[in-house]
């Protein structure tokens, strides 16, 4: 099922619109820390413009083909374009943020 | 269900056949059930090809649906990739016999952050096994993880977890891998597979390619240990186990004509022996093809099969050269009769001419089998090689009870010499065709250098190509030797004229033998007068004395 967590927009930026992707097989330890990693990197970076929709695909297996998801948990950042696939439990924060491509953003 | 259990306790290891002609022979049967079998080689050796025949045979032929997994091919390419093989994948799709799902892994779309699994990858395997009821799976090529992701020890992990997991599910599969260098797979899967480990090998001699398969473990089950040669064509993989079996086919003992009269003559007036092997050789142009296409002419009209391969002319031309000695094969060909297998030598390997024989003659079944000529073999191979070969297509055409005909060129000036390639010993019936050259000409000798199972002759016959085909002459055998053309025309004109004038000399003799009986009798008359009794008679005066001493 899809639990969507959405934060506050910032007004004015709405073309900077994230949208994220979470997918995870059931509730196993890995996927907790990886969705709250996400969202704790999402608070402090895309503040208000972003959103997370964590799919878990043992409920619906078509969309691991569809997304082409191989290993899990894998973040798929589907917009801003292109598409971007982040795979891990998001420990790993820089990686995160590399893979998502908000560091270079910032500077 | 214990009487089931019992039987398939009885039989071993429950097999899974893949359909594949011949890789089921030498497993005895398929691939083990329920298990994970290894097929690993290089890059372009048929991995992908045997697991999708596997796939489809499997879904085809006995009811056991499949998933293939591609990491490397989309289901769009690997359609129209078997499409070429003649498997209509999408109708199995359709008809949801096979799932086909392509797991994309590009790694520059990729970042690893923190700890991670490959649980997506059982998941989309499991909900596809379920979705058809899968009994077989084929993942093709598992290794490619390796060049996606970096995390070794992670990939290693989950790869042997996915083979523990196929196990558990029950479905017999396929895992194909890359071979390295020096071991059977890049990532050492063999350490995880241990049911069965096929190794397929796209080898290369002489410029010759080669597919080969071995098998090279598996595990509870006894099975063929060679390397086999195999075909990737029309009709799929099919894997040809053609090595020698024994010698325990049956000899026949009926007998076939070879198509010359004079030759069935020469092998006690009936010919070749049925099953037999034929060896015909003789140096260039001196009539081994017009041999064999008498044989041949010989068994079609008795309305047997003959399969002819060729490797130095095209069907066209061997049948105008052929029709040149009054035979014409073509009817035979368009009544499906004769069959004419005409393939450059270089075109494959010794293997591979060997396979396809094989295959072309479990499809056309023939009765006889003409090869014309085997030397066309040995062209860049060693002669151990070409020997090896010949054995075991002797050997299988004994085995299938079928007369084969060889022809052989023999280098020149090496008449006592078989040939170059064939071994004497496996030959039945040897026939030798020879050049005589005598006088500025050059003519042909035949003669049965040996002939298992029957009183052959021992003549030299002289050997004549004509307008209507090959005729066998005796040939002069003289003080002078052998003489075979004009001379032998010579010395019969000779011998004619020997006995024309002896002839005369008789009736000359008898004629003067005749007049002399003659003038013996014109004497003998001449002389009968005076004997004349009526002429006889006594002197008068002597009558007339009797009467009076009467007195």
């Amino acid at each position: 099922m899809k639990t969507k967590s959405t934060g506050k927009p910032i007004k004015g930026i709405s073309d900077e619109a994230w949208v994220l992707r979470l997918y995870v097989a059931g509730e196993t330890p890995k996927s907790a820390a990886a969705f709250s990693n996400l969202k704790k990197i999402c608070e402090e970076r895309l503040q208000g413009k972003y959103s997370i929709e964590v799919i878990d695909i043992l409920k619906n297996p078509q969309l691991s083909r569809d997304d082409q998801i191989f290993a899990l948990p894998t973040l798929v950042r589907k917009l801003p374009q292109p598409m971007r696939k982040i795979i891990g439990d998001l420990s790993n924060t820089e990686r995160v943020l590399v893979g998502l491509n908000i560091a270079s953003r910032d500077r | 269900m214990k009487g089931k259990q019992r039987k398939s306790f009885l039989k071993g290891l429950p097999k899974s056949p893949t359909g594949i002609q011949g890789l089921d022979e030498i497993t005895k049967g398929g691939l083990p059930k329920g298990r994970t079998t290894l097929v690993c080689g290089r890059a372009g050796c048929g991995k992908t090809m045997l697991g999708m025949q596997f796939l489809v045979r499997g879904a085809a032929e006995f009811d056991e649906p499949g998933v293939f997994m591609a990491f490397e091919e989309t289901e769009r390419e690997l359609t129209q990739n078997v499409t070429l093989l003649g498997f209509d994948l999408d109708d199995l799709v359709k008809h949801k016999k096979i799932v086909l799902d392509y797991v994309r892994i590009e790694r520059n779309e990729i970042e690893e952050a923190g700890e991670y699994d490959l649980e997506g990858i059982f998941v989309r395997l499991n909900s596809a096994i379920d979705s058809i009821h899968a009994k077989r799976v084929v993942v093709d090529t598992i290794e490619s993880l390796f060049s996606g992701l970096s995390n070794e020890s992670i990939l290693r992990a989950e790869i042997r977890r996915l083979f523990r997991w196929l196990k558990d599910k029950g479905v017999t599969s396929i895992v194909t891998g890359e071979s390295g260098d020096g071991t059977l797979t890049r990532h050492s899967l063999e350490e995880y597979v241990s049911d069965c480990v096929i190794l397929l090998d796209h080898r290369i001699d002489w410029q010759m390619a080669t597919r080969r398969l071995r098998i090279i473990k598996y595990r509870g089950s006894s099975h063929g240990t060679n390397e086999y040669p195999f075909l990737i064509d029309e009709k799929g993989v099919s894997v040809l186990p053609i090595t020698s079996l024994g010698l325990k086919h049956v000899a026949s003992t009926g007998r076939i004509s070879s198509g010359i009269t004079a030759l069935d003559d020469m092998l006690e007036g009936k010919g070749y022996c049925r099953g037999s092997t034929v060896l015909i050789s003789g140096t260039a142009g001196t009539g081994k093809t017009s041999v064999a296409a008498h044989f041949t002419d010989a068994t079609c009209k008795r309305g047997e099969r003959v399969l002819y391969f060729c490797f130095e002319e095209s069907p066209t031309q061997i049948l105008r050269n052929i029709r040149s000695i009054g035979i014409n094969l073509e009817p035979w060909m368009k009544n499906g009769l004769l069959r004419i297998n005409a393939t450059r030598p270089t075109l494959y390997g010794l293997e591979m001419h060997l396979a396809i024989a094989h295959k072309v003659i479990e499809e056309f079944k023939p009765h006889v089998v003409v090869v014309d000529p085997i030397d066309s073999f040995a062209i860049g191979t060693s002669d151990l090689e070409v020997r090896s070969m010949l054995i075991r297509l002797v050997d299988f055409l004994k085995m299938k009870n079928i007369t084969a005909f060889f022809t052989s060129l023999t280098s020149n000036g090496n008449l006592q010499e078989p040939t170059d390639v064939v071994i004497p010993s496996l030959i039945d019936t040897w026939i030798l065709v020879r050049d005589i050259e005598i006088s500025g000409e050059r003519n042909r000798g035949i003669y049965v250098l040996k002939s298992r199972g029957m009183a052959n002759s021992n003549q030299v016959r002289e050997f004549i190509l004509t307008s209507h085909g090959v005729e066998l002459r005796k040939t002069y055998v003289g003080p002078g030797g052998v003489l075979t053309g004009s001379a032998r025309l010579a010395q019969e004109a000779a011998e004619t004229a020997q006995a024309l004038i002896r002839k005369e000399e008789i009736e000359k003799k008898q004629r003067e033998l005749e007049r002399k009986r003659r003038a013996l009798e014109t004497q003998i008359s001449d002389m009968e007068p005076p004997l004349n009794p009526k002429r006889l008679k006594l002197p008068s005066s002597f009558r007339s004395i009797r009467p009076e001493s009467d007195r």
